[in-house]
């Protein structure tokens, strides 16, 4: 007898369109940016919205005539990276004493720690403009390394003290025995067994720390700007210069939407802590 | 001078007293086994000696040597654990090498050790492997192993056999025992298990709340408890303990020196069946156990005690029978009402 033909799976159908709906929906104002940013600025404020057009690489010279766009980069890359490498080295052993040294109020401090966040950046912006106009780290980058480190360090530590949980202390405990003293057993035992959730921690604070904007329009200027203070600038008193405003973002996401796609396996990694064992 | 001591050691976790003040001292070569019952303190004790934890007052001397305040890697000890604890990231052969490696031994000797530790515990088809690729069995051997190449002072071994099935259990205390023979090296080893206890050790050492209860060789412990809960602890079955209240012509068999309100102590190879109406003690069978090489009566007396009986030939009683128990009265044990040891010589001398 013929093997009966399955019935046509609507349900999955469904579901699948759904799923292609909300993904659009959210990329979609990334397709827009991608789209202005090769239109002319005529093209970029046509109403109704062009979708066929000749691209143009116009925008994107001037906003390298306009202004250093290398410069802002560059600080992008220094303040993420800066920022990340100085808060692993601060969240690491912190992480590692409250993994395995833990005291009736570790909880207390993780909680009071993830509390600083919870408070909008704008309550401190007093009070670290000042400390960092009279210490003269404005507009500089290490005043911004520090000021990112600060900020992504309770995320860090929290994640970082989930990831060290996960690793049985016996094998800490062997490694003394075997006359591992505490760098040893970083060193030899931490960190290789870590090394998924330091890297996942790590890539996530690049991720903020490059996205971040508050404090890079705040405490900088000339020289120290990041690419969100670049972005920031196309919003001039002349008005929204539509094509070039979409080739200054497209210049200031492209390099950490890159590295994010490479990365995205340890990322989701990181953020789920391995939740489904 | 004792290779180990330990003075006046105590340790709190908090307001919890864990240990509370031991005195110990264990000669080169010895195998010292820990026993006692869960919460007892003999892991936290073998853990203080180790390093892990640090002693709050009392010393540790090793081989002369006061190591109270060193850190465990300075301490010259090599411990096995329960879990095994290896590296996961390393081969068996990083596993095993990895001390020597710390303490920048030279390559070639590395080697050597690992290879011959590797040729002692049949790991050598194994040493490219990581743990997860390993059984049970074999991760416990490679944990032996690298304790074993660094030739300490002092091999610790913290409850070794619990994750392993029965028959694997058997098979690896044999394979201990063979290698303490071998290599001569002083050992402590922790267990609950009281048959591991009597088979392994040159002296073991009985544990509660964390006191001492006794310390001896396991025949000396069998023979001759100090308290009622060494005598109970140690032996399977249980030594019958019974009030003297319940089983009062025994009192007669035992002579004089039961005091009030106290207890008899009796191994079940000590009780033998008689046919009811016969023997000191009547009652009811309530249970046979018939292992093969042995049968285990369990009865319920007259008096309300309840006692276990060994015998090496099979038993055509059942359940509900009634019968007589005779006892070994020069083998019994007397306690007092607070179950410490009476001495019948010296009991019986005073009447």
């Amino acid at each position: 007898m013929a093997p009966r033909k399955k019935p046509f799976d609507w349900a999955l159908l469904a579901r699948a369109v759904a799923a292609w709906l909300v993904t659009l929906l959210i990329v979609f104002p990334i397709i827009f940016l991608v789209m202005t940013a090769f239109k002319s600025e005529l093209q970029a404020i046509h109403v109704p919205t062009l979708w066929v057009f000749t691209p143009t690489l116009e925008n994107f010279h001037e906003v390298q005539e306009r202004s250093n766009y290398l410069l802002y980069a560059q600080n992008s890359i220094i303040t993420s990276v800066g920022s990340t490498l100085l808060g692993l080295a601060i969240a690491a052993p912190a992480a590692y004493s409250m993994a395995f040294f833990r005291t009736r109020r570790t909880r207390d401090i993780l909680m009071w720690m993830l509390s600083t966040k919870m408070m909008p950046a704008v309550g401190a912006l007093v009070p670290v403009y000042v400390l960092a106009q009279k210490s003269a780290l404005l507009d500089t980058t290490f005043g911004l390394i520090v000021v990112f480190t600060l900020s992504n360090l309770p995320i860090m530590v929290w994640m970082l003290y989930s990831h060290f949980k996960d690793i049985p202390h016996e094998i800490l405990e062997a490694s003394r025995m075997d006359g591992a003293g505490l760098w040893g057993e970083f060193r030899y035992v931490l960190l290789p067994l870590g090394m998924g959730g330091l890297a996942s921690t790590g890539l996530l604070c690049l991720v903020l720390a490059w996205n971040e904007a508050f404090w890079s329009l705040n405490l900088t200027a000339a020289n120290a700007g990041t690419l969100a203070a670049l972005i920031a600038s196309y919003s001039s008193p002349e008005g929204l210069f539509w094509a070039k405003l979409s080739a200054a973002s497209l210049l200031a996401i492209a390099p950490i939407v890159v590295f994010g796609w490479f990365s995205q396996k340890q990322l989701v990694q990181g953020l789920t802590f391995g939740a489904v064992k | 001078m004792a290779f180990l001591e330990l003075k006046g050691v105590e340790k709190s976790f908090g307001a919890v007293n864990t240990i509370k003040g031991i005195d110990l001292s264990i000669d080169k070569g010895e195998f010292v086994v820990f026993v006692g019952p869960s919460g007892c303190g003999k892991s936290t004790l073998l853990r203080l000696i180790a390093g892990l934890e640090t002693i709050d007052t009392g010393t540790l001397m090793l081989d002369g040597r006061d190591i109270t305040e060193l850190p465990s890697s300075k301490r010259d000890l090599a411990m096995v654990f329960q879990s095994y604890a290896l590296y996961p990231h390393m081969s068996v052969a990083d596993n095993m090498s990895f001390a020597l490696r710390l303490a920048k031994v030279d390559a070639s000797t590395i080697a050597e050790k690992v290879e011959r530790a590797a040729q002692i515990l049949n790991l050598k088809p194994y040493l490219q492997r990581t743990p997860k690729e390993l059984s049970g069995g074999q991760r416990q051997r490679v944990a032996i192993g690298r304790a074993i190449v660094r030739s300490p002072k002092v091999f610790l071994f913290d409850e070794p056999l619990s994750n392993l099935d029965a028959a694997l259990r058997g098979q690896t205390r044999i394979e201990i025992a063979r290698l303490h023979r071998d290599l001569g090296a002083t050992t402590i080893y922790v267990t609950h298990d009281q048959v591991e206890a009597m088979t392994l050790a040159d002296r073991v050492v009985v544990l509660k709340d964390g006191r001492i209860e006794q310390v001896g060789t396991p025949l000396q412990l069998y023979d001759k408890p100090a308290n009622q809960f060494v005598a109970q602890f140690i032996g399977t079955p249980q030594m019958n303990v019974v009030p003297i209240a319940q089983v009062p012509r025994l009192q007669a068999a035992i002579g004089a020196g039961v005091p009030e309100g106290g207890f008899v102590g009796l191994r079940p190879e000590s009780v033998s069946l008689q046919p009811a109406g016969q023997g000191q003690v009547q009652g009811r069978v309530e249970l046979v156990e018939a292992l093969g090489a042995e049968t285990l009566i369990y009865v319920s007396t007259d008096g309300g005690a309840q006692m276990v009986a060994r015998q090496n030939t099979r038993t055509p009683l059942h359940a509900g029978d009634a019968v007589g128990l005779s006892v070994d009265a020069a083998n019994a044990h007397v306690f007092d009402a607070q179950g410490r040891v009476v001495d019948r010589t010296r009991a019986a001398a005073a009447h």
